[in-house]
């Protein structure tokens, strides 16, 4: 029973929305929208969840002094104090919780996203060796990818732009294809695994 | 060397995207705002479209003196009923109405403006009818008084609910023989006959990348991505959660799992305890090791680079839907030393997981791996099933490809490749 009721569930959710897909008539139109309403709201709720797992993890590691404890009442203290602002003084432009968010929260994203420039730098480093002659074709044709990007590119020859074109929506548009019809197959296969109840580690056992 | 071919083209998609990301979208002309908009305000409700006509975009606006012509009152298609959609054409020489007034006479006979249009629409749904009815349309041009200048000829329409989508007849096929194929194979492995699966490395060494973890006594990270659970590859990854977390429980190593939702984490904790019941070590399982970090992109890579740095994971599983703070996460546990499994279906994000990662599961393979890890006979056969959907699309798609290619030399086969076209596109 453990097992057979979320069985049955997701059978029938998922059926229900194949055919939501398939037929717009009443009632798989009505029943497709309500259960997408549902998860908003389950996903919504569940936020509380989040906020409280949160809460639990971080007082736990400064009550028992676990190992890194002093990061956990930087958390705990970001955490109220937005939550506090947004909750007294709303969430419009100029009150405290936007000024926070502002300047606080925006900066440090795009801190972090900056950092992506300087992954992309260690990251082409290692991968554009020229350690065989594999590697040396992918370094080429990123070189006239990238040489075919600026201006510079066509002022040592006209064609490289042309080049980038060719690469980027042939050979890169191809492979790219390939993984989505690839994925989108896997996508099915998963999905019917799922619904027909074939896939069911998920609920703790193949029985 | 199929890999490194595949290697190839991804990190030239990579370097593509992030060349592309450079590059801000076009901006629209005003004018072209304004035509959409009718330059004013519209009532909310039913749902309008506005299709300039070309020779329409530099004209000057003037009073309305122009007539609507050749309406077409129908059943909008493909819906559960409800609505009728109208389309129309100007008789004009250079000249747009002011705006125009939808008319409608319901089945009672009583006229009503249902909508007020920008001058230059040519389409309207109307979403407020009921299935049966007959209902008579026309529409007004009108001056910029709100005075009638020219009345179009009127057009009648019910509505219905129809019980297929037309434009996805071709994809349920398709889906339905998927499904028998996928099905056939499932049976096939149950009679007992033994399935070829192919290799795949990153799965392979799931075990050895547990195994190092616990020689090492360092954690295990698993990363679920940032989507909810309403992302399949989310649902996948849930999956292969449960086959990791099997393993770390038979090994005794610890297993950390930060979410970014708070669903995936509710999720993530149940699958980890079941898997924990399941390899007999219940008391093993720590609730607080699968923990919610935040919604936000970037506060989610932050934290996760934190752990990383911290906790020093041997092994790192990166499994899931990633956008621009994979490569942030797998350079950082790259630098700290941990064996990296990564897999997406994201095309733009696996070429930063190859060039960082030890193994990268690319597309499908995702998708394969709780088949792959359990190696039971009814999910292998779905993956079985899953290779010869791909090949029926790779025969289509050099089906298609030569269709077209010949079919600009000689017409029947160009109809050949519109029609296999046809099969794929899902409207």
């Amino acid at each position: 029973m453990r097992i057979v009721i979320p069985l049955a569930i997701t059978f029938v959710a998922g059926m229900i929305m194949v055919l939501n897909f398939f037929v717009p008539h009443e009632p798989f139109k009505l029943l497709g929208d309500n259960l997408q309403e549902w998860y908003m709201i389950v996903a919504s709720a569940a936020i509380f969840l989040g906020a409280m797992n949160l809460l639990h993890v971080h007082f736990r590691k400064i009550r028992l002094k676990l190992k890194n404890w002093k990061y956990s009442p930087v958390t705990i203290i970001g955490f109220l104090m937005m939550l506090v602002t947004g909750i007294i003084y709303g969430v419009v432009e100029g009150m405290p919780f936007d000024y926070l968010f502002q300047s606080a929260v925006v900066p440090m994203g795009a801190t972090m996203f900056s950092l992506l420039a300087f992954f992309v730098a260690s990251a082409a480093f290692r991968a554009f060796r020229a350690s065989n002659w594999r590697a040396t074709l992918l370094l080429t044709s990123a070189f006239i990818v990238m040489l075919g990007q600026v201006p510079i590119g066509a002022m040592i020859w006209d064609k490289i732009p042309l080049a980038k074109v060719w690469l980027m929506s042939v050979p890169n548009t191809a492979g790219q294809r390939a993984v989505m019809i690839g994925a989108a197959m896997g996508v099915v296969a998963t999905s019917l695994r799922m619904i027909f109840g074939i896939e069911r580690s998920y609920l703790g056992g193949t029985d | 060397m199929r890999r490194t071919a595949v290697l190839l083209a991804l990190l030239l998609l990579a370097v593509g995207t992030v060349a592309a990301q450079g590059v801000d979208p076009p901006e629209r002309p005003e004018s072209a705002v304004e035509e959409e908009t009718g330059g004013e305000e519209r009532p909310s409700g039913p749902e309008e479209v506005v299709i300039a006509p070309a020779h329409l975009t530099n004209t000057v606006r003037v009073a309305a003196l122009d007539r609507v012509f050749d309406l077409q009152a129908t059943d909008h298609p493909n819906d559960a009923g409800g609505s009728v959609s109208l389309a129309w054409d100007f008789d004009i020489k250079d000249e747009v109405p002011d705006s125009l007034a939808v008319i409608r006479r319901g089945p009672s006979g009583v006229e009503e403006r249902i909508a007020t249009l920008g001058g230059i629409s040519t389409r309207y749904t109307d979403t407020t009818v009921s299935d049966g009815d007959s209902y008579s349309y026309w529409i007004e041009s009108l001056r910029p008084d709100g005075t009638p200048a020219a009345v179009s000829d009127e057009a009648d329409a019910s509505s219905s609910a129809q019980w297929i989508h037309s434009g996805r007849v071709a994809m349920l096929i398709i889906l339905a023989a998927l499904s028998l194929i996928i099905i056939y194979y499932i049976e096939t492995a149950k009679r007992g006959k033994k399935l070829y699966i192919r290799e795949i490395a990153g799965l392979a060494a799931v075990d050895d990348a547990v195994g190092r973890a616990t020689e090492m006594g360092k954690p295990v990270l698993y990363i679920p991505g940032i989507m909810d659970m309403d992302d399949i590859q989310t649902i996948a990854s849930m999956v292969i959660l449960g086959r990791v977390a099997i393993k770390t429980a038979e090994y005794g190593s610890a297993l950390m799992v930060p979410t970014a939702r708070s669903v995936v984490m509710s999720v993530a904790q149940e699958v980890v305890k079941e898997s924990y019941l399941q390899a007999g070590r219940p008391d093993a399982f720590n609730r607080e090791d699968i923990q919610y970090l935040t919604d936000d992109q970037f506060g989610y890579a932050a934290g996760v680079d934190g752990i990383m740095v911290r906790e020093k994971p041997a092994a790192i599983f990166m499994l899931g839907t990633f956008y621009a703070e994979s490569l942030i996460l797998a350079e950082t546990g790259r630098s700290v030393g941990a064996i990296q499994i990564a897999g997406t279906a994201m095309p733009s994000q696996i070429p930063f997981f190859v060039a960082a990662c030890d193994y990268t599961l690319i597309g499908e393979e995702l998708f394969a791996a709780s088949a792959y890890l359990s190696r039971e006979p009814k999910l292998l056969g779905s993956l079985k099933g899953q290779d010869a959907g791909k090949l029926f699309f790779i025969i289509l798609i050099l089906l298609g490809v030569i269709a077209a290619t010949i079919g600009q030399f000689w017409a029947p086969l160009s109809s050949v490749a519109d029609f296999l076209r046809s099969l794929v596109a899902v409207s």
